[in-house]
């Protein structure tokens, strides 16, 4: 019998066969290979909070292996010379010791900070877009809502997390959120000493803290966003429209090979600057801190940016202590109101959003192109006027490291948010939606009668005109260019749009097309003639 | 240059034999596209393989993972060689956490713009128009899924015997409930064990009243705070000063003359005539908002400001919220000297400390 030769160039074909006999993997991975997605810079926003979780969850195990979870009073005997001698918590010493005394440590804690820092900047500005471009419209509002979820969800997992060092800043944190928990009317009480297990601070919670903020909402957050993911993939991306986009396709590239390889270039980029955040720029110096002291604080103790709009609205509330004359009396403290009702409506009014709208606009249609943002005047200031309001708690927030800059009387800032949360979010509203109105007018404008060329013409009556470059070529019945309907898209409205007047020389940095030699002498003709250039006309022509 | 531009709609298209040796590797691609319901309209390469330019971008890309490769050899070299410890006197070496970021950091970029250029310069630019389907399904399937779960729940035969639907949930819930109640059964902790909400470490033990010491420990003569000035004192109990008596940091606060007669003025309005001793009060720093330390003490106007919320409160009127949030005043401690000449609270607080909550009387 002849033995048969291992043929080497077989094997990747024969195991790919092997493979699809045993899992029939042929005909999705063609499915998976061929997608087509459409692609936009504003579409890569959501991925960058995506990126800084991966880079959260790499720097975060690095960290779990030095932190020591405990609120067991040690007294400091590690490098950093200042605090040796001092007692405090496990927890704080520990994470001392990773910022001084594990090789590289330092430069892992900030950039987990960092990364966390951006994965809630990107998750607003996702939020924006999305909102800003109708995305969240049907079918997609499960996805609004579970990106709503991922929002308060990171919110919780960067408190915990920026609590664990059970330093003096976090700990002042900490004893607020405790404040926050016993303001809640009849349960407040029992709620806080659940959780801390017993008076504040108690010996237990940097523990509970810490399961939570390792398995628990990492858990959470990984479930929601595998969620989010899933269903953009089963409904296919919203694009913006554009020739031939329509509401039943989606016109862009095939997954493989460019836009996956373009996402992990963007992966290795988002990862290269949290990288270089986390070397370069401070971040939490919780040695500067001390270790928490319940009678010790500093001025300008700001939490992480999320949470300062919570803060400001905290700052700005006023003293109303509503006492209710039952039996020996019962509180509802002012803390309520700005801390647990007012996150309460936003995550109600944010889930929500979607059907409200589709409600008020009896629209129940499928949406798969997206709006520009001028095309809905009222949804756009509506958003507009929650930024405002974000803005103005935000900058409350940190109202005393402003009135100090500034030189500023703290309670005059304190008055200023009071007044401002009240009218500035109506004149946003006002403001963003005549702006839309105006743009929306000029693109019409543009259509109808063309694009400025910034060419003055004399008519013979004496009178100054400027020029109009139709959009159209066509010719209308009365000899002028018909007006063109809006599509939802970009209207060209400069020349060099058209492709008419492109710059002199093209080229970044230095020229990439060299202009025509000038002749070596007068006598002999240039080289090549310059290309003429076609004049732009009104339409007429002049001859 | 391969360019295939075409027109046709993809239904319109026959489907194609791919095991026709005839066909391109493109072609078989476009076949698997058509199946999905996928048309390349447009398929161009973006640089003619050979050339110049292919060549320049070739470069480009691997001097940028050359770039990657250097940077990471010089995070290896920083991370094991450069002088990274802690040393008395001089500090830890200041280069070397920015050092490890940047190097890191250009290593990530370097492999980021590598692949970046690589997709987005190097690879074929194309255009295809995938159909969506996102029509629901068709009537005859929702038919047919809902007939097959109400089939479901008729072989389950719930409706015709209702004693075990009865009989099921009323299992079910207690088996819930049996899961939940030993993780709210563990949680669940008594706020008013041993009154704990009301009392601080200053109220008196066995009889005897507790001393006010300073953060080291040491007992306070009254000589020891200067007019003006302010001190933070603690009940003198074993941990009177740790995190186990959170609620007790006092201030303790020398007033000038006058200011401590309107203070003494104030206190008697309320009843609390014998509150202060001498020109001496002593106020909780706990804030009645949030709980922080109520730490800024403005000498000139009296005024004691909580750096968390802004509440600032009046010393001179019982610590009477003037400003902010807070909306309750601070509690005052009774306060004299003892027989050997040191502080002691003659009580414990008579109003409770720190963040409002529900059920406070």
């Amino acid at each position: 019998m002849k033995r048969r030769k291992f043929d080497v160039a077989a094997v990747p074909a024969k195991s790919a066969g092997a493979l699809d006999d045993r899992f029939q993997a042929a005909t999705p991975l063609r499915k998976v290979l061929n997608k087509v997605f459409p692609d936009h810079w504003s579409f890569l926003l959501g991925e960058i909070a995506l990126f800084s979780f991966i880079v959260l969850v790499l720097t975060g195990v690095f960290l779990t292996f030095f932190f020591e979870p405990a609120m067991t009073e040690v007294v400091y005997d590690g490098s950093y010379a200042p605090l040796r001698g001092t007692p405090m918590s496990a927890a704080y010493a520990s994470s001392l010791d990773l910022s001084f005394d594990v090789r590289g440590g330092l430069v892992m804690r900030q950039m987990h900070h960092w990364a966390a820092l951006l994965f809630m900047a990107s998750i607003v500005v996702h939020m924006l877009r999305v909102f800003f471009t109708g995305a969240f419209r049907k079918p997609r509002e499960t996805n609004w809502i579970i990106g709503s979820l991922l929002f308060w969800v990171g919110f919780l997992a960067g408190f915990t997390g920026y609590s664990l060092p059970d330093d003096g800043l976090s700990g002042t944190g900490l004893r607020i959120a405790s404040g926050i928990m016993l303001s809640i009317p009849v349960i407040g009480s029992w709620v806080t000493s659940s959780i801390f297990g017993g008076e504040f601070p108690g010996t237990i919670i940097i523990s509970r803290f810490f399961i939570a903020h390792v398995l628990l909402i990492p858990g959470l957050l990984v479930a929601l966003i595998s969620a989010h993911l899933g269903l953009v993939f089963k409904q296919k991306h919203t694009q913006w429209p554009g020739p031939g986009r329509t509401n039943e396709n989606v016109v862009g590239e095939r997954f493989f090979p460019r836009y996956v390889l373009k996402q992990g270039g963007f992966f290795m980029v988002v990862f290269g600057v949290i990288a270089l955040f986390g070397g370069l720029f401070q971040i939490n110096p919780i040695w500067y801190f001390g270790p928490y002291e319940a009678w010790v604080v500093s001025a300008a103790s700001q939490p992480d940016w999320y949470v300062m709009f919570l803060d400001g609205s905290t700052r700005l509330m006023p003293a109303w202590q509503i006492d209710i004359p039952i039996g020996d009396g019962y509180v509802i403290p002012p803390l309520f109101w700005p801390t647990v009702v007012l996150p309460g409506i936003l995550v109600g009014l944010s889930l929500m959003y979607p059907f409200l709208e589709a409600r008020r606009l009896k629209d129940h249609r499928h949406h798969n192109l997206l709006q520009r943002p001028r095309d809905v005047p009222a949804r756009t200031a509506a958003g507009a006027m929650a930024l405002a309001f974000f803005i103005v708690l935000t900058l409350s927030g940190g109202n005393d490291v402003i009135a100090d800059k500034f030189h500023i009387s703290l309670n005059a800032m304190t008055w200023a948010g009071r007044v401002g949360i009240l009218i500035l979010p109506p004149l946003a509203y006002y403001f963003t939606h005549r702006i839309c109105l105006g743009l929306q007018q000029h693109d019409r404008e543009v259509l109808a009668h063309g694009v400025e060329t910034g060419i003055i013409k004399r008519l013979p009556d004496g009178r100054f005109v400027e020029v109009h470059q139709p959009l159209s070529a066509a010719e209308g019945h009365d000899g002028h260019a018909p007006a063109l309907d809006y599509v939802g898209w970009v209207v060209p409205k400069k020349m060099n749009r058209l492709g008419a007047l492109g710059p002199a020389i093209r080229g970044f940095f230095y020229p990439i097309e060299k202009p025509a030699e000038a002749p070596v002498s007068p006598g002999h003709p240039p080289v090549e003639p310059r290309p003429e250039r076609e004049e732009i006309g009104s339409g007429e022509s002049r001859r | 240059m391969s360019t295939h531009t075409e027109h046709q709609a993809p239904q319109g298209r026959e489907p194609l034999d791919v095991n026709d040796p005839r066909l391109s590797r493109f072609d078989i691609v476009q076949e698997g596209a058509r199946r999905d319901d996928i048309e390349i309209v447009h398929y161009e390469q973006q640089v003619v393989p050979g050339t110049k330019a292919e060549r320049r971008l070739a470069r480009t890309i691997a001097l940028f993972f050359l770039l990657t490769g250097a940077a990471a050899t010089a995070f290896l070299v920083i991370y094991i060689w450069w002088p990274w410890q802690w040393e008395p006197g001089r500090g830890g070496d200041k280069w070397y956490t920015p050092l490890l970021g940047v190097t890191l950091g250009i290593a990530l970029l370097g492999i980021g713009f590598g692949i970046l250029t690589w997709g987005k310069k190097l690879l074929a630019k194309e255009v295809s128009i995938q159909d969506r389907h996102d029509q629901p399904s068709s009537a005859e399937d929702r038919r047919i899924a809902g007939e097959t779960m109400l089939f479901l729940a008729d072989e389950m035969g719930i409706r015709r015997r209702p004693l075990l639907g009865v009989s099921l949930v009323a299992g079910l819930l207690p088996v819930g409930a049996v899961v939940a109640a030993p993780l709210i059964g563990g949680l669940i902790t008594n706020p008013h064990k041993n009154n704990q909400m009301f009392t601080t470490g200053f109220k008196p033990q066995d009889g005897k009243k507790i001393r006010l010491i300073r953060e080291d420990g040491r007992p306070i003569r009254p000589a020891d705070v200067s007019v003006g000035g302010q001190l933070t004192v603690f009940p003198g109990i074993d941990g009177g000063v740790s995190n186990r008596h959170a609620d007790s940091p006092t201030l303790l606060i020398h007033l000038r003359e006058d200011d401590a007669q309107k203070s003494r003025a104030a206190n008697a309005r309320e009843g609390h005539g014998d509150y202060m001793w001498g020109n001496f009060a002593a106020f909780s720093k706990i804030c009645t908002h949030a709980g922080c330390p109520a730490s800024l003490y403005e000498q000139q106007t009296n005024r004691l400001l909580c750096p968390c919320h802004q509440s600032q409160f009046l010393i001179t009127d019982n610590a009477k919220p003037v400003f902010g949030p807070a909306s309750r005043r601070l509690p005052q401690l009774p306060i004299e000297v003892d027989e050997e000449g040191f502080f002691v609270a003659k009580s414990d607080y008579t109003e409770t400390i720190g963040p409002d909550f529900w059920e406070r009387p």
